[in-house]
């Protein structure tokens, strides 16, 4: 072989061999190393994840409550690297200067260092038209679509909560299934956030392919390994939404709150803290405006009442206090006490209003007798078969709980306050070990240490109208439209007092409306069972409470109501409960029998903070002052001026501040004072 | 007899031609490929690259065609003309030239570039192969081992001033050429130590390189029994080797320009750039890589459609057969480069004529140098230098003056069996 022919070979050798080696390099990096598929697929699929729809809710009667709003977010996605950008024109699109554009940029360039950033929230629907139309040419710019929470409704805000984007922790500690991610929306108060896992619904995703520049470019693989979102369930609250925005609307500028069970399921009827506020401010989209005020607004409309707030129950206590004594033994339906306005006990007296002075346990329900429930919880606690009243407190103690005092009751209304029946342990404390009656006497009418919330209230009337037992009470009644009810709510809680003593109770309550404390708010038609109270408020105007269930026989509705600084029972939370009571029964027409009280009630302002001054009301208040102003000139003139009579000085100002509705208010509850 | 002879006369190489068609159609349909989304028209639309490049794979079956009916005594007769008027091109191009993308080497033609680069190598192995193939040149003389590398060094020379890097490397491969008319081999082991060199003091630095070299000298030169035979060359070699190596840093700083340093660097993994110089390889491996043993099917690729890879359809054409024809496919295509290679240089080894094998060696050389860093470069082994892949990269001046490299060897061995032509050709 030449030498030609020897490097002939050595090349065509050489060929050979890199063609081998590339072969088998190919072969490595498309067969044997796996990981530039997953390179690839990080490239260019992006996985797109697809909201669901969040569950509807509906009220007991099938009517729509909340459902879904869309929204935009214009997104930017990273790198945030623009390139031929026609500033100005997407500037003049959103209507921000180009200060504000190059502060977004940055904003979204510090915090973000993949994927994309939000460049502007809920882009308003007509910078969304125009920007959709354009969108091609800012390729960087994406939209967003996002779900928001609508209402049907102005009321019930404080039952059905209101969602939010989810917080770090949250994020962190309530994530086991990895549902969610960073800016997902979450229940965060009430019904939104006790059926969070049924309202959700399942995410959905979708592949899509993104080219180098970042753009979307079409569904991967004709979207086969897209899955559809799973839409949240349908929640059916128990809540009757005519029922509930009557009470809103009794309940207008008052502070307190109504709850309206149904005895036999414990469903929750209504459920009203006044002052609410619009649900919907608090959509993800108002609240950032609307929150911080309703924070700041002294009326505390945030605050839950029905649940939170713990009151001492005052004369309604009284009927657990008879049915106990009745249990007991130690008093009967016949047994009488004489009361001479009060009793007395040593130094101490308790006061009572002008009535009958003996009185058996029905009267003394009915009309409220302080006397005879002092003789009768003294019976209680010195009852001979127990060797202290220590002991005989304790067995007291132990049929409130059996009512729900003093705990949670658990039921899917968040922020529940758990009340106070005090411990043995803390009078022995506050009395030095060495207490009894006379130390614990206010416990006898409901006052003292006691507190119970509204929806604890209602609970125990609603025990009553069973005549001995409750469900725990709840809003959820069906998830779509099946009978899914958790247990806790569908297990019967008994009470160990005989049926027989509720009776008599029962009978008191139903005289307490024909010849009792609020004979007068009796409606024709039905026999409602109500007790009233006044609860004694070391900080200002007595609450009013009043409590009661209708028919007397196969109850229907129970309810409880408290106004906050009104007055007697009978003046402001008897109205409002039986008002309740004729709308549910629909005794009525018209919705009511008394449309004068009814009136009375929507105007009333009951607040402790002056009205707002609406332009209206500056208008009505400057031509009262106004008015004043020229009467007291015509007074001046009419009246002979001397040394000895001065000109009287009129304070306007005084005027200004002094609310004249207020005023009315007054009189009017002068006017109606009873007891 | 005279039968015989027409017969001979046109008796192509129709494997080449073959493979040549095959791999054009197919360079075509994946650049139309590269190209596609959904708003991709028509194969045939003269505005869009896939379009263009029909028109050139016309344009290149005509030359072809024409270039087969060429009388042979042209070639040889016209070489020197060809060269001398290829090189005027190329220097051309500094006065008339049009900047693309920073490098000044294109001339326009109406709405057609043309890169007179691409064709300089054609002139090139025409006038080396005249000038080696006359009968009295001997590579061992050294005038004619000046001149010859005269030839080639002038359009590289030329072509690196235009800072068209890439495309004066491809003028190295004649160097190839000049091995097989007789050069010593023992450049192309120095060549090749260098490079080992190179590398191993890119990874350890070239103190450690210097002293493990002379080390080892030490110990050979110790435990040799033929000592003195052997001092001085160990001396020479050692010096050569340590002086090379301390000059590496020097040359990669002060040489080089950032971006070539940096991709040497990437390739040898010594650097992690993937933004700017790592991107290409990165993104091509990737694009590669992703396409498995069977690929993901025509128009199915996703990275190289979705323009991850830059410069997809020209220098990295390969990424998208890679990952729509995966493995088999692109081994299907190292086969073919190869057999077309190997072909032409067993094609060379059997002229009769010293001009027609020079030529031939010409055209190997160029194409196994095409290949050998274009693929090396999109899998990786090779630091990125822009050169296309024959007959597949888009480019009119690219597939043109491949087509006329390549038909002007067909035409040139279909005349290898008469002797007479032969003969002819000779004198």
């Amino acid at each position: 072989m030449s030498e030609g022919k020897n490097r002939n070979f050595s090349l065509i050798i050489t060929v050979v061999i890199i063609g081998m080696i590339y072969t088998s390099r190919l072969f490595y990096l498309q067969v044997i190393d796996s990981s530039y598929v997953g390179f690839a697929n990080e490239n260019s699929k992006k996985l797109l994840v697809i909201h669901p729809n969040r569950g509807l809710i509906f009220d007991r009667n099938d009517k729509l409550i909340v459902y879904n709003d869309n929204f935009y977010d214009l997104n930017i996605s990273y790198p945030f690297t623009l390139k031929d950008f026609d500033t100005l024109g997407f500037c003049t699109i959103l209507n921000i200067t180009k200060e504000s554009f190059i502060k977004r940029m940055k904003k979204a360039d510090k915090t973000v260092y993949r994927g994309s950033a939000v460049f502007y929230k809920n882009l308003e629907p007509h910078k969304f038209a125009a920007l959709q139309e354009r969108l091609y040419e800012y390729e960087k710019f994406y939209i967003e679509t996002k779900v928001d929470r609508k209402y049907r409704t102005k009321s019930a805000a404080h039952v059905l909560g209101y969602i939010g984007e989810i917080s770090k922790k949250k994020l962190e500690t309530e994530n086991e299934d990895q549902h969610y991610a960073k800016g997902d929306f979450i229940g965060i108060s009430g019904l939104e956030k006790y059926y969070e896992k049924e309202l959700r619904g399942e995410k959905g995703s979708k592949y899509i392919l993104v080219d180098s520049r970042g753009r979307h470019q079409g569904s991967f693989a004709k979207g086969k390994y897209d899955v559809p979102p799973i839409a949240g369930k349908k929640v059916s609250t128990t809540l009757d939404l005519n029922l509930q925005e009557y009470a809103e609307k009794l309940m207008h500028d008052k502070m307190g709150s109504v709850v309206a069970i149904e005895p036999s399921t414990g469903e929750i009827l209504t459920l009203v803290s006044s002052p609410g506020y619009d649900p919907e401010d608090l959509s993800i989209r108002r609240k950032s405006k609307q929150y911080i005020k309703l924070l700041r607004d002294p009326t505390l409309p945030l605050f839950n009442r029905a649940v939170t707030a713990a009151y001492p129950p005052g004369s309604v206590f009284k009927l657990l206090n008879g049915l106990i004594g009745l249990q007991e033994g130690v008093i009967y339906g016949e047994t009488t006490f004489p009361c001479f306005r009060g009793f007395s006990i040593g130094r101490l007296h308790v006061a009572c209003h002008p009535h009958s002075p003996s009185l058996d346990l029905r009267g003394a329900v009915a009309n409220s007798c302080n006397a005879y429930f002092c003789y009768t919880f003294r019976e209680i606690l010195e009852n001979p078969k127990y060797k202290s009243p220590r002991e005989a407190y304790i067995k007291w103690k132990d049929y409130m709980t059996q009512f729900g005092l003093d705990n949670k009751l658990g039921s899917d209304i968040n922020f529940e306050s758990k009340g106070n029946i005090p411990t043995p342990e803390f009078y022995d404390k506050m009395h030095n070990n060495r207490w009894g009656f006379s130390r614990i006497i206010s416990l006898s009418i409901g006052q003292g240490e006691i507190l119970i919330t509204p929806l604890q209230m209602a609970n125990v009337i609603s025990a009553i109208a069973n005549r001995g037992y409750y469900y725990t009470p709840h809003c959820l009644r069906l998830v779509n439209d099946k009978n899914e009810i958790p247990k806790e709510f569908t297990t019967k809680h008994k009470i160990n007092i005989d049926k027989a003593n509720f009776e008599i109770v029962v009978e008191g309550m139903a005289q307490t409306m024909v010849n009792g404390t609020a004979a007068r708010n009796s409606i024709k038609g039905v026999q409602i069972c109500g007790k009233t109270g006044t609860v004694q408020n070391p900080h200002g105007k007595n609450h009013s409470v009043f409590m009661c269930f209708a028919p007397k026989d196969n109850p229907k509705i129970a309810i409880a109501c408290i106004v906050e600084n009104s007055g007697y029972g009978a003046t402001w939370a008897s109205p409002v409960a039986t008002l309740l009571v004729e709308k549910y029964l629909g005794l009525s027409d018209t919705g009511t029998t008394r449309p004068d009280l009814e009136k009375r009630l929507f105007d009333a302002y009951l607040l402790n903070v002056p009205k707002p001054l609406t332009p209206e009301r500056i208008k009505f208040l400057k031509d009262s002052t106004e008015k004043a102003k020229k009467d007291s000139t015509e007074k001046a003139t009419r009246r002979p001026l001397g040394k000895n009579n001065p000109p009287k000085k009129t304070n306007h100002t005084d005027i200004l501040i002094c609310d004249k509705d207020q005023r009315i208010g007054k009189n009017q509850f002068f006017k109606y004072q009873k007891f | 007899m005279n039968q015989k002879k027409i017969f001979d006369k046109t008796s192509f190489d129709w494997p080449i031609i073959l493979i040549y068609i095959f791999m054009v159609l197919f360079g075509w349909i994946n650049i139309y490929s590269a190209s596609y989304n959904e708003t991709t028209g028509s194969i045939f639309d003269l505005s869009k690259n896939y379009g263009k490049q029909f028109l050139f794979i016309c344009i290149s079956g005509f030359i072809a065609i024409f270039w087969l009916f060429l009388d042979n005594k042209m070639f040889s007769l016209f070489s020197y003309l060809v060269y001398g008027v290829l090189i005027l091109l190329v220097i051309s191009v500094f006065v008339i030239g049009k900047e693309v993308a920073g490098n000044k080497n294109w001339i326009s033609l109406g709405s057609f570039n043309l890169q007179p680069a691409e064709f300089a190598k054609y002139g090139v192995s025409l006038a080396l192969a005249k000038f080696l193939g006359t009968p009295e040149a001997r590579l061992k003389d050294r005038n004619t081992l000046f001149i010859a590398l005269g030839i080639f060094l002038l359009p590289m020379f030329l072509i690196l001033l235009q800072k068209d890097t890439g495309s004066a490397l491809v003028f190295l491969s004649f160097t190839l050429v000049l091995y097989r008319e007789g050069l010593s081999g023992i450049w192309f082991v120095i060549a090749i130590c260098s490079i080992i060199i190179f590398i191993l003091t890119l990874y350890f630095g070239a103190l450690m390189v210097s002293s493990i070299f002379a080390g080892i000298v030490l110990l050979v030169y110790i435990f040799s029994s033929r000592r003195k035979y052997l001092t001085w060359i160990m001396v020479l070699i050692t010096a050569g080797v340590v002086g090379f190596s301390s000059s590496i840093n020097f040359l990669m700083e002060n040489v080089l320009a950032e971006h070539q340093r940096n991709r040497i660097l990437v390739t040898f993994g010594l650097l992690e750039d993937l933004k700017n110089q790592g991107y290409n390889v990165h993104q091509s491996k990737i694009a590669i890589g992703s396409g498995g043993l069977f690929g993901k099917g025509y128009l199915e690729g996703t990275q190289t459609k979705l323009r991850y890879v830059p410069e997809q359809h020209t220098d990295f054409i390969f990424c998208t057969i890679g990952e729509e024809w995966g493995w088999v496919g692109s081994a299907l295509m190292m086969l073919l480069f190869v057999t077309l290679i190997g072909r032409v240089y067993y094609l060379a080894e059997l002229q009769k004529n010293r001009y027609n094998r020079i030529y031939a060696y010409c055209v190997g050389s160029v194409l196994f140098f095409h290949f050998t860093i274009n693929i090396g470069m999109t899998i990786g082994l090779v630091p990125v230098i822009g050169i296309p892949l024959p007959f597949f990269s888009y480019g009119g001046s690219s597939l043109i003056g491949f087509t006329i490299l390549l038909f002007t060897m067909i035409r040139l061995d279909s005349t290898r069996t008469n002797e007479m032509s032969t003969l002819k050709d000779m004198y």
